[in-house]
């Protein structure tokens, strides 16, 4: 026994510490690592949960700060052809968005829907307005009130890229979040 | 109801190169056989050159309707001006049906000018008939659209149309600085002037029936709103300010009412606006998306687009009310835009016919006999509009990634394209008689 029992014993500890370490850490960048348990320091066992508590809400609030700005800067939504429903990938950011209008009712925006350019020009006019109403019914329905929402639709009549493509009608599909007024 | 799709494939193109500088024509070898007329270059008597080529801007008139086979010059084997000097052996010769001369003779010591011309029956070797026309030099395109008219009306037996006008929007500029614009111009495309100027889109212009009037949408407030101008004093009111969209303003035949499409009430539906007593009724209450309404030629009747069953179709209903829209187009996947021709029979649309086909044409579906006769082979086709006569049906399209304006005779035989300035254009108007 002796050295290799001891050594066996110092490999599981480091291998332990080392998955609390792991299991410690979340997947953020600014993520500071998780603090190995310290052996001076004079802090109890509860006052340094209740500190890695602390710590670990501190890093959710930042996390979801990060993911509310990501969203509210998140302002085209992209169609799929003849479809007026926004991609349900896209439900989460709308979540965002209507929240920061429930919170700031004085403020409002402008919902402007488009259409691709295949077809007649005033039946995409209505395409597009379907598409701008679908996003104003979602944020309605998750907190913001009517009055802080205009839609307007332009159809096919302002596209973001000019071209035949099935890449430039993708881009053209589209509802943009503008500042009201 | 048999239902026969006969697409007219335009052939062999023979591109000439233009004779007037900007326009393009493109003539196809069609089943009909064109009229053989030879339009004789006009003599002139005055100061140094007439401005205008009277007997092109006529040959040209008569080779875009379809119905004629203008003679080249170059074939001529003698260029009369008048009757003395027709020998109608030179005519018959060349195979030609009719003969066409003038003269255009400066008035001494001013700006007017008259032109003599007289028209010939080849066959029968008889004048049909002859006109004095006096105007200003500037007017020398008109009176050779007014001569175009007579000699078709002659002929046909129909009214002409050259001295018809066309409303169009342009897009020019980058797409983060685009201008907008709303012309009037010959229904060939020349003199345009442009009546409205916006960094907003302009959209759907059309003309009152008496042609003194126009409307249009225009999003110059931000928000796509309907007006009325006066043509003649430039005098321009907003008709519509209802929240949504206010878009597709059309006159009744009669001139009394206004048809337009309002999505006030939660989407798309089609209102009546009485012009003389400010009265509108809703003509459609539906859900989805109803739009483009176009009059039948009586007035009683709203055509018009809607996708109640998923993809765009054409109705008509009656502008009394009472009992539903009646379904006008089933064999195609996307139909839209339709307008009646003046024989009340024929309908111009676009048409889409699969799902799986991405190409939109312009179409006419005969409602007693169910057949569809595709007019053009390009795929991006919008916008139709009828010559007041329904010789002719001016479309937008796209070429070489640019919004152009074409032109196809009613039999399909003769296709054109207006001279393109800088930008895209699209949205024709085609006026009524204005003569």
């Amino acid at each position: 026994m002796g050295t290799q029992l001891t050594n066996v014993i110092k490999t599981t500890t480091f291998a332990l510490a080392l998955i609390g370490l792991a299991a410690c850490s979340s997947t953020s960048e600014t993520e500071p690592t998780a603090p190995v348990a310290q052996e001076s320091s004079g802090e109890s066992a509860a006052a340094r949960a209740a500190r890695m508590e602390q710590e670990r809400l501190e890093r959710e609030r930042m996390e979801e700060e990060r993911r509310e700005q990501a969203a509210l800067n998140t302002t085209v939504f992209y169609f799929d052809f003849d479809v007026a429903e926004f991609k349900a990938s896209d439900r989460e950011t709308l979540v965002y968005h209507a929240r920061n209008l429930a919170s700031n009712p004085s403020s409002s925006i402008r919902l402007e829907g488009h259409a691709d350019e295949r077809g007649t020009r005033e039946y995409n006019l209505a395409l597009g307005e379907r598409r701008a109403n679908s996003i104003r019914d979602f944020l309605i329905v998750n907190g913001a009130s009517r009055n802080q929402i205009e839609t307007v639709s332009y159809g096919e009549e302002r596209p973001a890229v000019r071209g035949q493509t099935e890449n430039a009608y993708r881009q053209n599909r589209r509802v943009e979040i503008q500042p009201a007024g | 109801m048999l239902r026969l799709i006969c697409t007219v494939w335009l052939g062999l193109w023979l591109s000439t190169s233009a004779v007037a500088a900007e326009l393009n024509i493109e003539i196809t070898r069609g089943v009909d056989n064109p009229i053989p007329i030879a339009v004789v270059p006009f003599s002139w008597e005055g100061a140094g050159s007439p401005g205008e080529d009277v007997a092109q801007v006529i040959s040209n008139n008569l080779r875009q309707v379809g119905e004629f086979q203008p003679l080249s010059r170059a074939n001529m084997l003698s260029m009369p001006d008048e009757e003395s000097e027709v020998y109608y052996r030179d005519w018959r010769i060349l195979a030609q049906q009719y003969l066409v001369v003038g003269k255009v003779s400066q008035i001494a010591g001013s700006q007017s000018v008259q032109v003599q011309w007289e028209f010939f029956d080849i066959n029968r070797e008889r004048k049909i008939l002859g006109e004095v026309l006096t105007g200003e030099m500037s007017q020398l395109r008109d009176i050779a659209h007014e001569i175009s008219d007579v000699i078709y009306q002659e002929i046909t037996g129909k009214r002409g149309a050259f001295s018809t006008k066309i409303l169009y929007v342009s897009a020019e500029g980058p797409i983060e600085n685009t201008t907008y614009s709303l012309h009037v111009a010959d229904y060939d495309g020349r003199r345009a002037q442009v009546l409205l100027q916006s960094p907003e889109p302009i959209m759907s212009p059309t003309w009152s029936p008496d042609g003194s009037q126009i409307a249009y949408v225009s999003f110059e407030t931000d928000l796509p709103r309907i007006y009325i101008q006066n043509l003649a004093t430039g005098q321009r009111r907003q008709v519509s300010n209802f929240p949504g969209i206010n878009s597709s303003p059309v006159w009744s035949p009669d001139g009394s009412k206004l048809a337009m499409v309002l999505s006030k009430d939660g989407s798309p539906d089609i209102y009546v606006l009485d012009l003389i007593t400010d009265e509108m009724i809703q003509l459609t209450d539906h859900p989805r998306a109803e739009t483009e309404p176009s009059w039948t030629l009586d007035g009683q009747n709203v055509i018009f687009t809607s996708d109640r069953t998923g993809q765009p179709q054409v109705y008509q209903a009656n502008v009394n009310g009472g009992g539903f829209p009646e379904r006008l187009t089933f064999d195609c996947f996307y139909c839209a835009k339709g307008q009646f021709l003046p024989d009340g029979v024929n309908l111009v649309h676009v048409r889409r016919e699969t799902r799986q086909d991405n190409s939109y044409s312009i179409a006419i579906m005969n409602l007693e006999t169910g057949r569809v006769v595709t007019l053009t082979d390009t795929a991006l086709d919008e916008s139709p509009s009828v010559a007041p006569n329904g010789s002719m049906i001016m479309f937008g399209t796209t070429y070489n990634g640019q919004g152009v304006l074409d032109a196809v005779s009613i039999d399909g035989r003769v296709k054109f394209r207006l001279p393109s300035s800088q930008g895209d254009v699209r949205e024709p108007a085609w006026s009524p008689y204005l003569n």
